[in-house]
């Protein structure tokens, strides 16, 4: 066994180091400060961010694109307070996430110190789990346990906040013996990634005998890594499958068995095949409000059987006839293992197929054709980008109308290529989750969709990308408004619209964007949006920002009206004389 | 963790937890943030020093105890939970109260005590302080009969509970 006398910070980055990190997100401050002198001398790249917030969502950008923990780091205080949100954002959608906070000197804390806050406290209950850690002895063991808990189980949000003393190697407080083997000693957390039989021999009987199935498939498939199994699962039945917001190219698009997302803005079929199903097949998928509508209507006829890696999941909700607790792809696994020796039934689901096509004919995602004289439509502009985008292009987008657009109008059949904030409906998630991404694979195309909206609530970080040589494409669905708000204004306010207008003159966002390094288009005419976007493919040596200005009265659709049942779908207009 | 069927409003979850500071504050904090209610809550180490017990009183009225078993479960820190059955443990509480009892009242009011079982503490010119162990419910019908008297200060603890002999040889 090495061991070694260093300080706690040397310890901090070796520790990380040793958990294979091989880049963080940070911005360096007070309490911080003696950990970012030894990370000159580490393998480790740092992203110097402009904004903690910044590092947070760049961290989880990484985490999603990669499936490795996303690694940010900041000092105390408003730094701490800044990647809450982040923190917030990572548990909501389980992302794998470690964020190292500096603290005030042990003996500070709780005498409102300069820069002090309590770090521990306000993230408790927005991280799987948060330390503070008061001896530098402890720091290695720290770190390996909070690696542990991010990635296993149930991924999510991990927090170490370090008082400054047991990492400043000018306070003797901070001395420590470094050893290499240190043992974890979390006595409570135990996930569980196997399955019981029993209920894997419930959950195909069901399957045998259901008539009008449907795999309901959430993040968690992309969690366990467990896209390859789904689809063997998926064509051993022959059941259709709707991929969540937090789960599209978990599944192809392509695939003819691929029926959409559900959802508030989920495609008719989708939403109306689990609506009408007589059994869902819930797969690392959870019941959210956003897919369920009013839960009292929801799938009414539906029996469930519900695998999750998170027992609070099962029964929290909807009650499932058939709870599977365990790893979703060791699930499957043995679900296909099942049905394969033991058959996959003999019901007749041709009438069920043949309804589904009829949905799939009669009600496909479509929004009104361009005119003369029309706006530029944002639908198209996404569908242009998506066939002028290598297949392995990795999207993400902030939150709002275009993230919905982003989500439906791209055909995404590769997991890992789609990143975006789902729980916690992150407004600005986009530009500094695609630095992540990029930063984790920079021979792929990153493309940021993003609004108007949230590009200001985050657009400094182009200034890392340009300066970091980050190079991402954003495309800007621009319509001077916040665009989902002012449709529910539309919709449900009787136009009237409050405080949704930005501007259409301010800011100049070409401007802008050339301002912080990056190469930047704008554009208002449907003929100019392919050469824009070829000449932004062409861009390699830093950001690309393409304004496109849109039209502001696009809404979404379909749309399932807050409150309502999924069954009061609402599709466009254009649409509304067919039969259902 | 085995978790009895919710027939009753109240159930007691005896949870171990690791010794280590704000553990507490973890575990409030989780009902506070699921809006679980609870009753009662006691805390103090065991007779191993990494870990504490807590005996919470949870009111299911406002979320299955399933949810709440499960999700005080995802807290890193606790070890176990187990649900002691009402019909299948020893509970008890301890009550200090002080009570008005001018010179004349104080026989009546020892007579209650006596028959509850508890002990007269301290005595003062016009009141007692009073204490009791004893079940919740004989705690709860001793404090309604001392009311009358005019009750000055009182402190529970809050219930603390072990399972019962013979379910323990199970």
């Amino acid at each position: 066994m090495t061991t070694e006398r260093m300080d706690g910070g040397r310890a901090l980055i070796r520790a990380l180091e040793h958990e294979g990190v091989e880049v963080m997100f940070g911005l360096p401050g007070g309490a911080i400060l003696p950990v970012y002198d030894p990370i000159i001398d580490s393998s480790i790249r740092h992203i110097l961010v402009r904004h903690e917030q910044g590092a947070g969502h760049m961290a989880e950008g990484y985490a999603h694109a990669t499936g490795r923990p996303g690694v940010a780091m900041v000092t105390s205080g408003p730094a701490a307070t800044n990647i809450v949100t982040p923190l917030c954002d990572a548990y909501l959608d389980s992302v794998p996430m470690v964020v190292i906070t500096g603290q005030v000197p042990y003996a500070a804390i709780g005498t409102d110190a300069f820069q002090e806050c309590d770090t521990t406290g306000i993230t408790q209950s927005i991280t799987k789990h948060n330390f503070l850690v008061t001896d530098p002895q402890d720091i290695p063991r720290t770190i390996k346990e909070a690696f542990h808990i991010a990635t296993t189980g149930r991924p999510g949000p991990v927090l170490v906040d370090i008082p400054k003393d047991i990492v400043d190697p000018t306070n003797p407080r901070s001395e420590m013996v470094w050893e290499d083997d240190v043992e974890m000693d979390l006595p409570g957390y135990r996930p569980q990634v196997e399955v019981d039989p029993e209920a894997i021999r419930a959950a195909a009987k069901l399957v045998r005998d259901a008539e009008r199935p449907v795999l309901y498939v959430g993040g968690g498939i992309l969690k366990a890594r467990a896209a390859e199994v789904l689809r063997e699962l998926a064509e051993l039945t022959g059941i259709g499958v709707v991929t969540t917001l937090m789960a599209r190219g978990a599944f192809p698009d392509s695939h003819e068995l691929c029926l959409g997302m559900p959802g508030m803005h989920g495609n008719y079929t989708a939403v109306t095949a689990m609506q009408e199903a007589d059994l869902l097949v819930a797969l690392g998928a959870r019941f959210d409000d956003r897919v369920t509508g009013r839960l009292e209507g929801f799938a009414p006829e539906a029996r469930v059987v519900h695998v999750d890696i998170d027992p609070a999941e099962l029964g929290k909700v909807r009650r499932p006839d058939v709870a599977v607790q365990g790893d979703v792809r060791v699930a499957i696994e043995a679900l296909v293992a099942e049905l394969s020796d033991g058959g996959t039934g003999e019901v007749d689901r041709s009438a069920w197929r043949s309804r589904i096509s009829g949905w799939q004919e009669r009600f496909p995602l479509a929004y009104e054709p361009w005119v003369p004289g029309d706006a530029l439509k944002p639908q198209y502009v996404i569908e242009q980008l998506r066939d002028a985008t290598p297949a392995d292009t990795i999207v993400t987008s902030g939150v709002g109308q275009h993230q919905m657009w982003a989500s439906q109008y791209w055909t995404f059949d590769y997991p890992y290529t789609w990143i975006n904030s789902g729980g916690l409906g992150t407004m600005g998630f986009s530009i500094p989750a695609a630095i992540g991404a990029k930063v984790a694979y920079p021979e792929r195309m990153v493309w940021a969709i993003d609004g108007d909206g949230c590009f200001q609530m985050t657009a400094q970080e182009l200034v890392t990308a340009a300066v970091e040589d980050i190079p991402i494409k954003v495309a800007l669905l621009n319509n001077s408004y916040l665009g989902m708000v002012r449709q529910w204004q539309e919709m449900f306010y009787e136009e009237r619209y409050s405080e949704v207008f930005l501007s259409k003159e301010v800011p100049d966002y070409k401007m802008w964007a050339e301002s912080m390094g990056c190469h930047a288009i704008r554009i208002d005419d449907p003929d100019e949006v392919d050469s824009a976007i070829a000449q932004a493919n062409e861009v390699d040596d830093r950001p690309v920002v393409i304004d496109f200005r849109v039209a502001a009265d696009e809404k979404v659709f379909p749309m399932v009206p807050s409150g309502k049942s999924n069954s009061e779908l609402v599709v466009p207009e254009f649409q509304r004389d067919q039969p259902r | 963790m085995n978790v009895h069927a919710p027939e009753f409003r109240y159930h007691t979850l005896v949870v171990t937890v690791e010794n280590k500071s704000g553990v507490l504050a973890r575990v409030a904090g989780l009902f506070a943030r699921r809006a679980f209610n609870i009753e009662s809550l006691a805390v103090a180490p065991t007779d191993d020093e990494g870990f504490s017990r807590i005996t919470v009183v949870v009111d299911v009225e406002s979320a299955p105890l399933d949810q709440v078993v499960k999700q005080l479960d995802k807290l890193v820190n606790v070890v176990e939970i187990r649900e002691l059955h009402p019909g299948h443990s020893v509970e008890r509480e301890l009550m200090l109260v002080t009570v008005t009892a001018e010179p004349d009242l104080r026989d009546e009011i020892v007579e209650h005590l006596d028959r509850a079982g508890g002990k007269v503490l301290s005595l003062g010119i016009d009141r007692m302080m009073l204490s009791l162990v004893g079940p919740p419910s004989r705690v709860d019908e001793f404090e309604d009969l001392l009311r009358p008297y005019g009750i000055l200060e009182l402190q529970r603890t809050g219930r603390v509970a072990l399972a019962s002999l013979d379910d323990a040889l199970d």
